[in-house]
């Protein structure tokens, strides 16, 4: 029974060595969002390229859609674009953006230079929508569901593998 | 070429680590005194070599070599020369060379001053820290080579990082490595006591020199970071319980209780297994400390960048030694004895309960440290455990500490007395009381947890002078003098003493800067003042100047006190072309009882500027303590019993009378 | 007389300037908001600049977050309600004080439990002791040093 005692700090170390193991394949920056499964915060923006167009989270109620959030000074957004464009040729489901933090022109100017996936863009000039949204870097992409809730949240670019392992699954299941 | 021939160097140092591990070991197995004589050889062999790949890289910087891909990434031609060595270790790869560069020259240290160990344990010792130097070179050459070249090597490089463009830069890494690997001699003597089954007392006051040092360079190195955050990230902290602080705060409190816990094994042969688990643990958390600031695991300022395959391999290399020693502490410990007896009220269990308590603070920050991953992994949610956390768990586990501090050192070992020590402190207990009072009531401020930070540091003053005062009574029948009975306290105690004023001096200032320190922040134009804690502050404008590799602008403010000037301060905000950041320069004035500080916010319309302006009351004294607690330490390295020549076997007995 | 009573009056008003004329102003307007300002910034995370905290950070969004707390402080939100915001878009993650949940009830109470157990392990490591006499040595076992070669 003597000897057991001294085993403890073996042990109490590979359970450590454990945890840390698993740690190495995450992210510690990553915050993760609390507002999955809660409806999406309500919004009324004006349309990017129409300035007197408004656009409400309540017109899209009843269909499956996407949000993604990217601005003209973000670089990695570049990163995601081309992927992004071809995957709304696919038509799966439609690609709302959420200009956060730009200015018009620079934003408009954007798009025309490296293409346009989205339906339309929202203009969050000063970023409080994408506060109400927990967005904290650019870009996120969401997808909301017919009922308003959102059910995906994805922190930084989009990647193929992304698109393929976690979106489309969700897409299948929430059109269902 | 050069950059090739380090690398070269770190081969042959790898080829030469491998013998040491294996060598000298199966020689002390064995019995063969030729192959245990290789162990020094080989130490100081693989010393030379890491030194040399090392000033390879110093002179790849120095030369701006930018065809070497660490080089590229880390300096640049407008970098000042000093600048282009502290680069060396400015990024993941040089930091580990420096890291090698301390392991093998503590491991020369060891085979240069330990000529009195007998051959099979020297040979032991040598051959773990060569286990140590293995894994290290292994993870260098094949996952971290500072040598890689670039196919396309830049003009210029991208620069150092403007943060670390600093003199802290070149003292303080180097500081905290030689504290780190410094554990990992007692390290070695505790997996080399638990391989040959020699762990008797000698073995602890072998080891305790040894760990001493390593525990003063660790301290200074801790000191030296704070310091170096409070007059360079431009907003007056000095702590921010971030991960990799904490990661070198752990081995340090590990060490202090090591320090404690071979002071008993010493003197009388107890807690030998606690000793040498302690040794094994201290280490541990250095590595431990390596691997999260290099893997990803956590998100820290001071994060290396990182990369999966490096925190894999750190990982592994962690799990083989630190699993190691443990099961073989959990096979060789159990029958290791008790050693001598002692009650219930004795030193011995004043410096166990000193230990209790540094290893509750230990896992405190070890749990606030890793919980967030603990929480994620299980994928119950996400948290952050910032320092609210730290500051309410931390300082309740010290306060029973510090009055151990009082305590500990007046009582007899093996039997001290409670009514005895009560008559003999109650005196040093009230005057603590009193003088904080005093002191909250002279400076206007009373506050709950001011009054009971300044009775600590009192109270360690005042047992402190209580022991001293004992020791220089005269005493028996023969006359002595006052220098005399002074010069008669070993300088081990001395040295004792001194740490814990420093102790005293650290609350002192933590306390007063804490409670009392006032921070103002204002719209000020050109002719504007502001008045702090009696110091006058008049803004004078700021205007552009050249640097170097920035371009700053630097404001003027006079200060004066009671209408006579005091000095000029010039905090500036940085910009750096070729990284694109911007640098606050806070201005400091320091002083013995107090710091003015100030630092530029955001420029307004005109000439005005937000400026923040600080008064810190005592704040040197955290630094100043830290000091004295590191030369407490020297001191207590360099009693007469380590420099003496012969020290060969004695046993326990003899280790009663040497330490008073 | 009445130009010269004016004369006199602005006389008067030049010379009983306050001491500091050019006093400078806070940096910001309310002093007592600014001090309920400063404790909740120190409370909230940065989520760009992870290791700082809103009021330290100098990240666009904590300026935002900075700009929102101050506006929902003006409108007489209590703190509790401002922290609540934050927690509702941004998780736990965002505070900096870990809230006192089940999920960290270890991490609150493990320190003290840590200390509790110290203490119990040292208690019976010295009852175990007391059990020996006095003066006794307990050496080591003979086991621990098999090897003939020892030193």
């Amino acid at each position: 029974m003597k000897s057991l005692r001294y085993i403890l700090p073996l042990l109490a170390f590979l359970v450590l060595a454990g945890f840390l193991a698993r740690g190495l394949n995450l992210d510690p920056r990553e915050v993760p969002s609390p507002l999955i499964g809660k409806p999406a915060p309500s919004f009324a923006l004006t349309r990017l390229d129409d300035a007197a167009q408004t656009f409400k989270r309540d017109d899209m109620l009843g269909k499956v859609w996407m949000l993604n959030v990217w601005a003209s000074w973000c670089v990695a957004c570049r990163e995601e674009h081309p992927l992004l464009v071809e995957f709304s040729k696919r038509g799966m489901v439609p690609i709302y953006g959420l200009n956060y933090k730009d200015q018009r022109p620079d934003g408009q100017g954007w798009l025309a230079r490296f293409g346009n996936p989205y339906n339309a863009s929202l203009f969050d000039a000063d970023g409080r929508v994408g506060i109400d949204f927990g967005v904290y870097g650019v870009p996120e992409t969401f997808i909301i569901d017919k009922q308003g809730v959102i059910r995906l949240k994805h922190i930084g670019p989009l990647t193929p593998e992304v698109i393929r392992e976690r979106i489309e699954p969700m897409l299948k299941k929430l059109n269902a | 070429m050069i950059p090739e021939l380090g690398h070269f160097a770190l081969w042959l140092a790898l080829g030469v680590a491998a013998a040491l591990a294996s060598v000298p070991m199966l020689g002390a197995a064995r019995g063969r005194a030729d192959w245990m004589a290789i162990a020094r050889p080989a130490a100081a062999l693989q010393f030379a070599l890491v030194a040399f790949a090392f000033g390879c890289l110093i002179a790849a910087f120095v030369g701006n070599d930018f065809s070497v891909f660490y080089v590229a990434a880390n300096s640049n031609t407008s970098l000042p020369t000093h600048y282009r060595v502290a680069a060396v270790w400015g990024g993941h790869e040089g930091s580990m060379l420096l890291w090698l560069l301390m392991l093998t020259g503590w491991a020369f240290a060891v085979a240069r001053f330990s000529r009195h160990l007998p051959a099979p344990v020297l040979a032991r010792i040598l051959s773990v820290m060569g286990v140590l130097s293995v894994g290290f070179l292994l993870f260098l050459l094949l996952t971290s080579n500072p040598f890689d070249r670039l196919p396309n090597p830049p003009v210029d490089g991208r620069d150092l990082n403007p943060l670390l463009q600093d003199p802290g830069m070149v003292f303080h890494p180097p500081m905290l490595y030689m504290g780190y690997v410094g554990l990992s001699v007692a390290f070695s003597f505790a997996v080399a006591a638990l391989i040959g089954g020699n762990l008797d007392t000698t073995w602890a006051r072998w080891t305790r020199p040894w760990t001493t040092v390593a525990w003063i360079f660790l301290t200074i190195g801790i000191a030296m970071g704070s310091g170096w955050a409070y007059y360079e990230l431009g907003w007056g902290g000095w702590w921010f319980w971030d991960p990799v602080e904490n990661a070198s705060f752990m081995p340090w409190l590990v060490a202090t209780a090591l320090i404690h816990s071979l002071a008993v094994t010493e003197k009388r042969g107890s807690f030998k297994s606690w000793t040498v688990l302690l040794a094994i643990l201290a280490f541990s958390l250095s590595l431990l400390g390596t691997f999260l600031v290099r893997s990803g695991v956590l998100s820290s300022v001071h994060a290396f960048a990182t990369d999966p395959k490096r925190g894999l391999f750190i990982l592994a290399f962690l799990v083989f030694v630190i699993g190691a020693s443990l099961a073989l502490y959990a096979w060789r410990a159990p029958k290791v004895g008790l050693g001598a007896r002692f009650e219930w009220v004795s030193r011995e269990t004043f410096l166990l309960a000193n230990n209790v308590l540094l290893m509750a603070a230990c896992g405190a920050v070890l749990l606030g440290t890793l919980y967030p991953l603990l929480l994620d992994a299980l994928g119950m949610g996400k948290i952050s455990v910032g320092p609210p956390y730290f500051d309410t768990v931390f300082v309740p586990l010290m306060a029973p500490l510090i009055f151990l501090i009082g305590v500990g050192p007046l009582a007899r070992w093996k039997h001290a007395e409670l009514p005895q020590l009560w008559r003999r402190l109650r005196w040093a207990l009230g005057a603590a009381i009193v003088a904080s009072l005093l002191t909250n009531w002279l400076r206007g401020h009373l506050g709950i947890v001011s009054t009971l930070g300044l009775a600590m540091a009192f109270w360690i003053v005042a047992a402190l002078g209580v022991d001293l005062l004992d020791r220089l009574r005269p005493n028996g029948i023969v006359r002595t003098g006052l220098l005399h009975r002074a010069r008669q306290i070993p300088r081990a105690m001395v040295g004792m003493m001194v740490a814990h004023l420093g102790i005293a001096v650290f609350i002192f200032g933590v306390t007063l800067v804490k409670s009392g320190e006032v921070e103002r922040d204002v719209k000020m134009d050109v002719g504007d003042t502001t008045e702090v804690l009696g110091y006058t502050f008049t803004f004078r404008g700021v205007e552009s100047l050249p640097g170097p590799n920035y371009r700053a602008a630097q404001g003027t403010l006079e200060v004066t006190r009671d209408g006579k000037p005091v000095t000029t301060l010039r905090p500036e905000k940085r910009n750096f072309p070729v990284t694109g950041s911007t640098m606050t320069e806070a201005a400091i004035d320091a002083g013995f009882s107090r710091d003015l500080y100030v630092s530029l916010g955001e420029p307004l319309a005109g000439k005005a500027w937000i400026v923040r302006v600080y008064v810190k009351p005592f704040i040197d004294w955290i630094w100043g303590g830290c000091l004295m607690m590191a030369f407490g330490g020297f001191l207590a390295a360099t009693d007469r019993r380590y420099r003496a020549k012969v020290r060969a076997t004695q046993g326990a007995a003899t280790d009663a009378k040497v330490i008073a | 007389m009445h130009k010269f009573l004016l004369a006199l009056i602005a006389l008067i008003c030049c010379l009983a300037r306050p001491a500091f004329a050019n006093d400078a102003a806070p940096a910001a307007a309310d002093p007592a908001l600014e001090a309920r300002m400063t404790r909740i910034t120190a409370e909230l995370r940065c989520l760009v600049c992870q290791n700082q905290t809103i009021a330290d950070s100098n990240a666009d969004l904590a300026q935002d977050l900075r700009r929102q707390v101050r506006e929902m402080l003006r409108k007489g939100d209590d703190d509790a309600k401002i922290i609540q915001y934050m927690t509702d878009r941004y998780g736990d993650f965002v505070l900096y004080r870990p809230p006192v949940k089940a999920t960290t009830l270890l991490l609150w109470f493990g320190p003290a439990l840590m200390l509790l157990l110290g203490f119990g392990a040292l208690a019976v490591v010295m009852r175990r002791r007391a059990r020996t006499a006095a003066n006794q040595f307990e050496p080591d076992d003979p086991a621990l040093f098999a090897d003939p070669h020892q030193s």
